[in-house]
């Protein structure tokens, strides 16, 4: 049974991380200068990831409770508190988070140059709701900073956005409010299925009904299926990535997709452990299918965007793999993957940013001989891309090889059929690179290319350094999450009721 | 003599606050043979310090309760709840007309009276004990709402909205009496309580108490605007005056939930069985035909109505869980439905262009360019109105939809929550326009301090009921003891 282990600092770090965001967004109503407005941004922004260093410093891997927990009353009528905690798995993602909406502030420098100060303040308002979705243990809180996230990032695609914003941008906002408000309805059946409570820990140790599981499941499947997104609910994906801003690409790839799998870890996993079991196969199939599908889109994609954007599709079908192996191997490969996904589709976005602020055109055609121009530039969009594939050595291949095993575990063809994207995924990335970098410059528009300056380097740096830190020492992130996922495992284990089989096979496995 | 007066006294305590505001509004139309034209928004001013005496009143009374006039008049937590919310609602329709009407130079002191006599009436109406009482409540306030909404003489649109509004009113009040007179009929009394013992102890297979309830959910549909018995909202309300449909919207409509609370889940109680699977019927209806008729509509004003009888829908689906939680999700929704309805009415009645009044949706354009503050109130409206949190329509909808589930209507919850998706994309249509499109020539928008003032008590409202929700919260389930 899990553990809050309350008020451990002497400050309320987590409502610091989400409240720094909310303060530097007010203090931006009131700063008209657009210099000014981007270096106070950026502040606010340095400030939050610098609070990252006592969060992990102070964080202990050794255990699976969720610490640095706080927890007020807050609408007592409903049994609703405002509980904040983090372990081993969302740590992580308020770490990434942070980073990359520091870059993402960078990035925007010079790109936006209409209603600075709008754009953000969006921003940081995004910051505090993602933020937010990763420490709630609220069900309810959790809840608001979930839908919450969805205003700044309408505006920021529908504002900023190229011009097919319109469109992506509703589509965006409701495909995702149509799967989360149904999830909605699954909380509150939760709340009263479980005596009248949101407490997620509370929840985690109930034990609901098979029926009630099914319907409960199915439920938040669809919100989080959208958030991921999972074929077949991922035709949003490539309209909100092609038409967002850098920024607003770079968090969508980055950070939001990634809540649809954290939902899946948090949530779907420890609450209704028999109808999870009872959903792989259904699961497994759709990750399969997303992995070939979105490998198989994106070589048809003309628009190095939406090419980025059907590989995350791929890409995030590995993770769903790994996660519903249900097994140590799978789980912990899916979240360094989510990790890792964060790292190089954010670099890679950034990367389309550079390259469109200077040309003005996404179309793969138009480039083409660009390392001569920009060495630098082609030299970071390489390391990125043999991070894509996956490349022993990069972050990307210890993540895809640990959803291999996981998924081989649970059944061999659904590992044969996902390495095959494996491939597929070598391809187009590689014919990617040498369509955009190699060859003879074919654009005049080219000629005059200049280099990446040094503050796009300086937002680069840090996800090249990831790359080959989490490439050549992947405990660095595994041995955060460890305790957490092998506890996950064994919650699940311990809860299932109705499929001894299954529970076997998963305890021999954990076993090993 | 002193203990007479004394007594007088006593006696009219309980219905201090409606004194108040009939006092107000009769030297309202004295007044206003005094006042040159120009100065008629002392008037306004006036009646606003009325209402807030009689708030203050009703405040200070909210430690009595108990039942007055021989049982006709009830003093309960569950109606000062309700005069709470009609103060509200006609204190923003005082501060968004001042304005309106000097522009539209239709400023005369009738309007105010009206607007303190139709106050009056749902005050009555949420005080009822007895049919009787009720009826006279509903008439106080109907009639001063057709003569509201023809208030612009000189439009012809405004003459027609009053001309349906009264006929189609009339019809339904008309149906409320017939269904009125059988429940008479059949128990002998007008009373609320006597009917309740009456059903208590009746043969409910009876087919007349049956036709009874249908005849009070149908007139009771017309007059909360709940489909299939909505038709005439739209028309009026774009016919109106805007601060009169803003009014209607918030402070009629609230009524009427007021009344049906105390009739479907007080009074007519033992037939809870067949009137929860009414009223259940009715608010998917409702919500679907509000959201899906709304998505068709480029004027601001039909937008709102439709999205006025949607959020009715909403309110029917906690009336039909019933119960106490039912109940107190009904009166938070309409509490926090009146304050964000309010504020959107009140940024439409803001827009112009070229002097004349701007209600397209596409009027809005660029507004997020031209007043970054005024297109930013809008936004949390829209968006308060789709439901999305941290405002307070989403602790609104989640209430109800709460209620909904624990009372075992899953599919009227999952119904809801799915329309309430849909509303999203008219809702967000304005704001696409306001921030996403380039502005238009000749934009200007109608600016004064009551008018601000409105908008920053609606914005204040929305944003801090939807973070930190318990103080409302416990004030409407404290209040549901009237009913229950």
């Amino acid at each position: 049974m899990l553990e809050l282990k309350l008020y451990q600092l002497d400050y309320p770090l987590l409502s610091l991380m989400i409240f720094i965001p909310v303060l530097g967004s007010f203090l931006l109503l009131f700063i008209r200068n657009a210099a000014n407005v981007r270096w106070i941004a950026l502040a606010f922004s340095v400030v939050e990831l610098g609070l990252c260093l006592p969060l992990l410093m102070n964080f202990d891997n050794s255990t699976p409770h969720m610490q640095f927990g706080e927890s007020l009353s807050w609408i007592p009528a409903w049994n609703i508190n405002y509980t904040l905690g983090v372990d081993g798995i969302s740590v992580l993602f308020v770490a990434l988070t942070t980073l990359l909406t520091t870059i993402s502030i960078m990035v925007s420098w010079t790109a936006i140059q209409d209603r600075v100060r709008e754009f953000m303040i969006a921003l940081l308002f995004l910051e505090a709701g993602m933020i937010g979705v990763f420490v709630s243990l609220d069900l309810f809180l959790f809840y608001i900073f979930w839908e919450a996230m969805l205003i700044p990032m309408y505006l920021l695609i529908g504002v900023w956005g190229g011009p097919n914003r319109l469109y992506a941008a509703v589509k965006f906002f409701l495909y995702t409010l149509v799967g989360s408000v149904l999830m909605l309805v699954g909380i509150i059946a939760v709340y009263f299925a479980a005596g009248n409570t949101f407490d997620v820990l509370a929840i985690m140790n109930h034990k609901f009904s098979h029926t009630f599981q099914m319907w409960v499941f199915a439920a938040f499947f669809v919100a989080f299926a959208v958030k991921v997104p999972m074929f077949p609910f991922h035709t949003w994906l490539p309209d909100a990535h092609v038409e967002a801003p850098t920024a607003g690409s770079i968090l969508l790839a980055g950070i939001l997709i990634k809540m649809g799998a954290y939902g899946f870890l948090r949530f779907s996993l420890p609450f209704f452990p028999d109808a999870t079991i009872a959903w792989t196969p259904a699961i497994m199939t759709l990750s399969v299918i997303a992995i070939i599908y979105g490998a198989y889109m994106a070589f048809a994609q003309t628009d190095f965007k939406k090419l980025i954007a059907y590989s995350s599709v791929s890409h995030m079908g590995f993770v769903t793999l790994g996660i519903f192996a249900l097994n140590l191997q799978g789980l912990e490969g899916g979240i360094l993957q989510m990790l890792n996904h964060g790292i190089s589709t954010g670099a890679l976005f950034l990367a389309v940013g550079v390259i469109y602020e200077r040309t003005h055109t996404r179309l793969i055609a138009d480039y083409g001989g660009i390392a001569a121009k920009a060495p630098v530039y082609a030299a970071f969009l390489l390391i990125i891309t043999l991070s894509s594939i996956g490349l022993p050595g990069t972050n990307g291949f210890v993540g895809e090889f640990m959803i291999l095993l996981g998924a081989f575990l649970y059944s061999k063809p659904y590992a044969v059929i996902a390495s095959l994207g494996i491939i597929l995924g070598a391809g187009y990335m590689l014919w990617l690179y040498q369509r955009i970098a190699f060859g003879t410059i074919t654009n005049p528009h080219n000629e005059r290319l200049t280099d990446m300056n040094s503050r796009e380097v300086a937002a680069a740096f840090p996800l090249v350094a990831l790359v080959f830190i989490l490439g050549l020492y992947p405990n660095a992130a595994l041995r955060v999450m460890h305790a957490s996922v092998a506890n996950l495992v064994q919650q699940v284990n311990a809860k299932v009721q109705t499929a001894p089989a299954v529970a076997q096979t998963l305890s021999t496995l954990t076993g090993n | 003599m002193f203990s007479m007066y004394q007594q007088f006294l006593q006696t009219i305590l309980p219905i201090l606050p409606e004194v108040i505001m009939i006092t107000v509004a009769l030297t309202v139309l004295i007044f206003d043979f005094f006042l040159e034209k120009d100065r008629k928004n002392v008037l306004g001013w006036y009646s606003l310090a009325g209402v807030i005496i009689a708030a203050y009143a009703s405040y200070n009374l909210m430690s009595m309760s108990g039942t007055f006039f021989e049982g006709t008049f009830l003093l309960d937590p569950f109606s000062v709840f309700f005069k709470f919310v009609f103060y509200v609602a006609c204190g923003l329709g005082i501060l968004v007309s001042i304005n309106y009407l000097k522009h539209e130079d239709i400023h005369r002191g009738e309007y105010y009276a009206l607007m303190l006599f139709a106050t009056t009436g749902m005050m009555m109406m949420a005080s009822a004990g007895d049919l009787i009482t009720l009826y006279l409540g509903l008439e106080l306030m109907a009639l001063s709402s057709y003569v509201l909404a023809g208030f612009m003489r000189s439009d012809n649109r405004s003459n027609e909205a009053a001309i349906k509004y009264l006929v189609l009113g009339a019809f339904s009040s008309g149906i409320m009496l017939y269904g009125m007179s059988l429940l008479y009929g059949l128990s002998g009394t007008t009373k609320l309580s006597g009917i309740l013992a009456f059903l208590r102890g009746a043969d409910l297979a009876n087919p007349v108490i049956f036709l009874a309830l249908i005849m009070l959910i149908v007139s009771f549909g017309f007059k909360v605007a709940a489909a299939p018995f909505h038709q005439w909202a739209p028309d009026v309300y774009e016919g109106a005056p805007t601060p009169v449909a803003a009014f209607m919207s918030a402070g009629p409509k609230v009524a009427g939930f007021a009344v049906l609370l105390r009739i479907f889940l007080y009074a007519l109680e033992p037939l809870r069985e067949h009137s929860s699977a009414l009223l259940a019927g009715l608010a998917f209806l409702t919500m679907a035909v509000g959201n899906i008729m709304a998505l068709s509509q480029t004027n601001i004003k039909r937008m709102l109505a439709y999205s006025s009888i949607a959020h009715a829908g909403y309110a029917l689906v906690g009336l039909a869980a019933g119960g106490s939680e039912g109940a107190a999700s009904v009166m938070l929704y309409v509490g926090i439905y009146a304050l964000m309805n309010m504020g959107a009415f009140g940024v439409v009645i803001m827009l112009r262009k070229a002097g004349e009044r701007g209600e397209e949706i596409a009027d809005f354009a660029g507004l997020g360019k031209t007043n970054k503050t005024v297109a930013f109130l809008m936004l949390i409206f829209m968006f308060s109105l789709t439901g999305i949190p941290p405002l307070a329509g989403f602790v609104g909808k989640f209430y109800i939809f709460k209620s909904a589930v624990e009372a075992g209507l899953v599919w009227l919850a999952v119904a809801g929550v799915l329309f309430s998706a849909i509303s999203a994309y008219f809702y967000l249509r304005v704001i696409m326009v306001m921030y996403m499109h380039e502005p238009k020539a000749e934009f200007k928008l109608l600016q004064s301090p009551s008018l601000a003032l409105a908008l920053a008590i609606s914005v204040t409202a929305v944003i801090v009921i939807g973070v930190y929700p318990t103080a409302l919260l416990n004030f409407a389930r404290a209040s549901i003891t009237g009913i229950l």
